[in-house]
């Protein structure tokens, strides 16, 4: 990121909360946020960097609402008028980030509307760079940034009350989480990275973690971002194979980010209560503190994935789990819990690639290739689906 | 995630149809057309020409060479597709539902996972 891209960024969920608290209407200041942003994102680069970016845009996006009420209601132009005039710049000095994501994170919202929202609304992103990093037309994502906007409509732009909190501290992070994947993991495709979303991802977790000190899940996530990134230089080939943990070079890793990963999630652990993404996240710091994956301690691996699965159950937990049981207990014992998950994710393809990882572990050349093929067929990836085919032919 | 809405159509059950069934289904593609416009998950739809007039190109004695008719001779052929970025494979199937010509005996609707893509401008 440039350090123009850099100051306009960091300034839009201030502006924007500045914007929104003073005029209310948070669909129309979101909109005048994006034109100060383009119109920025034009002329910075040109006049160089203002001494005040935050102060800049709240300036131009101010104008915009003024010239929007203006059309909307005459009457109240002078007003209006009067309050471009006063311009209190020091209105943007208040953070209002976390309103803005449990907004933009609303439970009324799809998913994908909370993702993209948050990525324009607090990450100033426009939204062609989203529709380009989610490989949609902007002529779709446009309209799913408005429809989103207009559900919001009678929200309120305040933290939620206490009691609600927590489900929605929850929301939160599962968005950020699912725009880290999508940048680290793409759901489809020949790219296995899409780095700029992880990137991303990281820096909206940064500025959650700065909103929201103390707040042991937060961080979690954060740390269980930068151990994942971290690995990522060694995670995909030249020719973009999917290079599976076990097989990568671990002198590729980063340990500036493995570093400050660990002591995120040790901290919060000792400071908050447990949670499903500091469980993540301790259970990724397991794997990268290990010489290798002989090493690693598979055994505390999974007795963290049986906690994981208690706080929050799902099949895809107890098929890690099974991973780490196979390589702790050996692999029958693997195949003996990857029995129960039949029902449930017979039809997904990481599940037929474990069941081969701990057939070819067992002995069975066969059933693993069976295995693989399966994998491969289901799989919507195609980096993960040449390395699944070698494994099924036993060369990878 | 995208997935294609693969319309399979029987050109002898649409014949079989009243011009008002037709009418029908074309006022519902258009309605299913604006939904799904508006919810952002639209990327884009084609409808496809009678297969009766396709050409298929296949080797004959290891040369490419072009015959009269579709690839297979079949009852039921594409008749268009709608390609979509939804949240699930659950929403899909969801928005295959609404496809007027799910309602309709004899055509159906093959909801199929996009896995690779180039060249469509982004």
């Amino acid at each position: 990121m440039s350090d123009v891209e850099d100051a306009l960024r960091a300034a839009v969920p201030r502006v924007l909360g500045a914007l929104t608290r003073r005029y209310g209407d948070f669909a129309a200041c979101e909109d005048a946020v994006q034109d100060a942003v383009l119109e920025a994102s034009l002329a910075w680069p040109q006049e160089g960097l203002p001494d005040n970016p935050g102060g800049w845009l709240y300036r131009v996006a101010s104008r915009r609402m003024v010239d929007r009420i203006r059309g909307d209601e005459a009457r109240r132009r002078r007003e209006a008028l009067a309050a471009a005039r006063e311009l209190p710049v020091e209105a943007i000095e208040h953070d209002d980030t976390l309103a803005l994501l449990f907004l933009c994170c609303h439970p009324a919202l799809t998913p994908a509307s909370q993702v993209a929202l948050t990525l324009r609304a607090v990450g100033g992103l426009t939204t062609g760079e989203i529709a380009r990093a989610f490989l949609v037309p902007e002529a779709t994502m446009g309209p799913r940034i408005s429809r989103a906007k207009s559900k919001l409509v009678g929200a309120r732009f305040a933290p939620p009350p206490e009691e609600e909190r927590p489900q929605r501290m929850r929301t939160v992070l599962r968005v950020l989480y699912l725009i880290f994947n999508e940048g680290y993991t793409a759901s489809a495709g020949e790219r296995l990275q899409r780095r700029d979303l992880a990137a991303e991802a990281i820096r909206l977790a940064r500025m959650l973690c700065e909103a929201a000190p103390g707040d042991g899940e937060a961080a979690g996530l954060l740390a269980l971002m930068l151990l994942t990134e971290s690995r990522t230089a060694a995670r995909e080939s030249p020719d973009g194979t999917l290079i599976p943990l076990a097989e990568q070079d671990r002198s590729l890793w980063d340990r500036d980010l493995i570093a400050e990963g660990t002591r995120l999630v040790e901290d919060a652990m000792l400071s908050s209560a447990l949670g499903p993404y500091q469980l993540q996240a301790a259970i990724a710091a397991l794997h990268v503190e290990a010489e290798d994956a002989a090493d690693t301690d598979w055994a505390q691996i999974a007795v963290l994935y049986r906690i994981l699965n208690r706080l929050d159950p799902a099949p895809i937990v107890t098929l890690n789990r099974a991973v780490a049981v196979g390589m702790s207990e050996g692999p029958q014992a693997g195949l003996d819990l990857l029995r129960q998950l039949e029902p449930a994710l017979e039809r997904h393809h990481r599940f037929h690639a474990v069941r081969g990882f701990l057939l070819d572990r067992a002995g069975d050349r066969e059933a693993a290739r069976e295995a693989f093929l399966d994998a491969a067929r289901m799989t919507a990836s195609l980096p993960e689906q040449r390395y699944l085919r070698r494994r099924a032919e036993g060369t990878g | 995630m995208k997935f294609l809405l693969i319309m399979n159509i029987n050109p002898k059950v649409l014949e079989s149809l009243t011009e008002e069934e037709q009418a029908a289904i074309g006022a519902g593609h258009g309605d299913f057309i604006k939904e799904i416009s508006a919810s952002g998950e639209m990327i884009s739809t084609q409808a496809l020409a009678d297969p009766s007039a396709s050409v298929t190109v296949r080797a004959v004695d290891g040369v490419p060479t072009a015959t009269d008719g579709p690839y297979v001779e079949a009852k039921e052929f594409i008749g268009g597709y709608y390609l979509v970025d939804v949240d699930s494979k659950e929403r899909a199937v969801e928005l295959a539902k609404k496809i007027p010509d799910a309602g309709i005996p004899g055509l159906g609707i093959e909801v199929r996972q996009v896995m690779f893509e180039a060249g469509s401008e982004m």
